[in-house]
């Protein structure tokens, strides 16, 4: 049996080969070769794409460069989500490498956050640092900790140095002897056809009869239309609801996926919040419309 | 131009509290019927539902609201928010201005206020810190 240490490893190095190729609009002075790269998918966007900026850069004059920004078939990516859930949420269902689109005009104001320096990016990386342990610890942990313990955890996910992050991250991962697990789980829930950014709710780890919430149940709970057949309230938390998919209303399917995998529903919160968050101590889960291929 | 305006007048004081009773910049005039007292108590249950109440409080040298408590749809993002303070202030537009929950983290400016007050409201609001520079972590 694995150990589930091994577990954190792997949702760590988890990478995504990438094509990014110049918008065609903008303007060079040579042709501008496509650049591939590996994205590591709990980093983001901005944090790893310095190369790709160089490469492009350097077929560009001065005067035709402004903020660097990034689309996957029309939809501007937005930066502040990590690499994963951005993968996951627009592009799971197509060829590898993802192929991603590279601006420096017409930034899009209204879909994208400015990010002009990396302390933009640690500022919400450590935000969300804080605003996960405000739900599983009341922010006790995170508080207690030392401002050389908050940069130990940046330093680490920005030099992608697993030992050096976790050293510091299993604290906020740890809950009280005599609990059965967080206050509350930080979790987000992306739907790609919601015009929303994200669900976002007060679920606990345990239900009051003392069982483990699991998977399933957080997304029954918070996102019913994913998982449950308007026409048949009565039967809707049934074993129509196995495997990954469900049924929805028009027998459309779903997918819930963290990652890029479709854990069982029946995995227990508590456990996918130690395992699977990303290191902004997020559990980021996408629902999907099945795939028809 | 015409967008920041209906943002505004989608924010309304809150009549509920004692403060509220000065009125407000006439920048910030909402429209009549959004001036119903207490939502819980006097609209449908859909409409209180839709609208939470939010405290205002400055923090550090930034100028205070006279109304601290405002009533907004829950949909309303913390850009939005940003930008009615600012323009609430009379701070120019490219002013940063930072909110924060719980005094401790700054959601992104995507970030919904309803998700916030159901994640960090107490006592049916939810109180949120503004400041003009960064005033924790």
């Amino acid at each position: 049996m694995t150990d589930d240490k091994d577990v954190l490893r792997d949702i760590w190095f988890g990478r995504i080969p990438a094509c990014f190729t110049l918008y065609q609009d903008e303007l060079t002075e040579r042709e501008a070769e496509p650049y591939y790269l590996l994205l590591p998918r709990i980093s983001y966007l901005m944090l790893v794409t310095d190369k790709v900026k160089k490469h492009f850069q350097k077929v560009m004059r001065p005067e035709d460069i402004s903020e660097i920004w990034f689309d996957y078939e029309g939809t501007p990516l937005k930066w502040h989500y990590p690499v994963g859930v951005l993968f996951d949420l627009h592009a799971s269902n197509t060829g590898l490498p993802w192929n991603i689109t590279v601006h420096f005009k017409n930034f899009p104001e209204r879909d994208l956050l400015h990010c002009l320096s990396k302390d933009v990016i640690e500022a919400h990386f450590m935000s969300c640092v804080k605003e996960a342990d405000a739900l599983k610890h009341k922010g006790q942990v995170i508080n207690e900790m030392q401002k050389k313990d908050h940069k130990q955890l940046w330093m680490g996910l920005q030099n992608d140095k697993f030992d050096q992050f976790w050293a510091i991250n299993r604290k906020l991962m740890e809950y009280p002897a005599g609990e059965d697990g967080f206050r509350y789980i930080p979790f987000r829930i992306y739907q790609a056809i919601s015009e929303r950014p994200f669900i976002q709710k007060l679920f606990r780890p345990v239900a009051v009869d003392g069982q483990p919430h699991t998977l399933g149940d957080l997304i029954r709970e918070v996102c019913p239309s994913a998982v449950a057949c308007e026409g048949q309230l009565g039967q809707k938390y049934t074993s129509e609801f196995h495997g990954c998919t469900a049924p929805y209303t028009d027998g459309e399917k779903f997918q819930v996926v963290i990652h890029g995998i479709e854990p069982m529903l029946e995995t227990p919160l508590q456990w996918l919040s130690e395992h699977l968050s990303y290191p902004d101590n997020f559990l980021h889960i996408s629902i999907l419309p099945q795939s028809m291929d | 131009m015409a967008e920041t305006e209906k943002e505004v007048m989608a924010v309304s004081p809150s009549p509920t509290s004692g403060e509220a009773a000065s009125s407000p910049e006439p920048v910030a005039a909402p429209p009549l019927s959004a001036l119903s007292p207490s939502p819980s108590a006097e609209e449908p249950l859909s409409e209180a539902k839709k609208k939470i109440d939010v405290l205002l409080k400055a923090v550090g040298d930034t100028p205070i609201m006279k109304t601290k408590k405002w009533t907004m749809e829950r949909s309303r993002t913390i850009r939005g928010l940003m930008d009615f303070i600012k323009k609430f202030l009379k701070l120019d537009s490219a002013e940063q201005l930072f909110i924060y929950v719980n005094q401790s983290f700054a959601p992104s400016p995507d970030q919904e206020v309803g998700t916030l007050y159901e994640c960090f409201g107490s006592d049916g609001k939810l109180v949120l810190h503004y400041c003009k520079s960064q005033a924790w972590g």
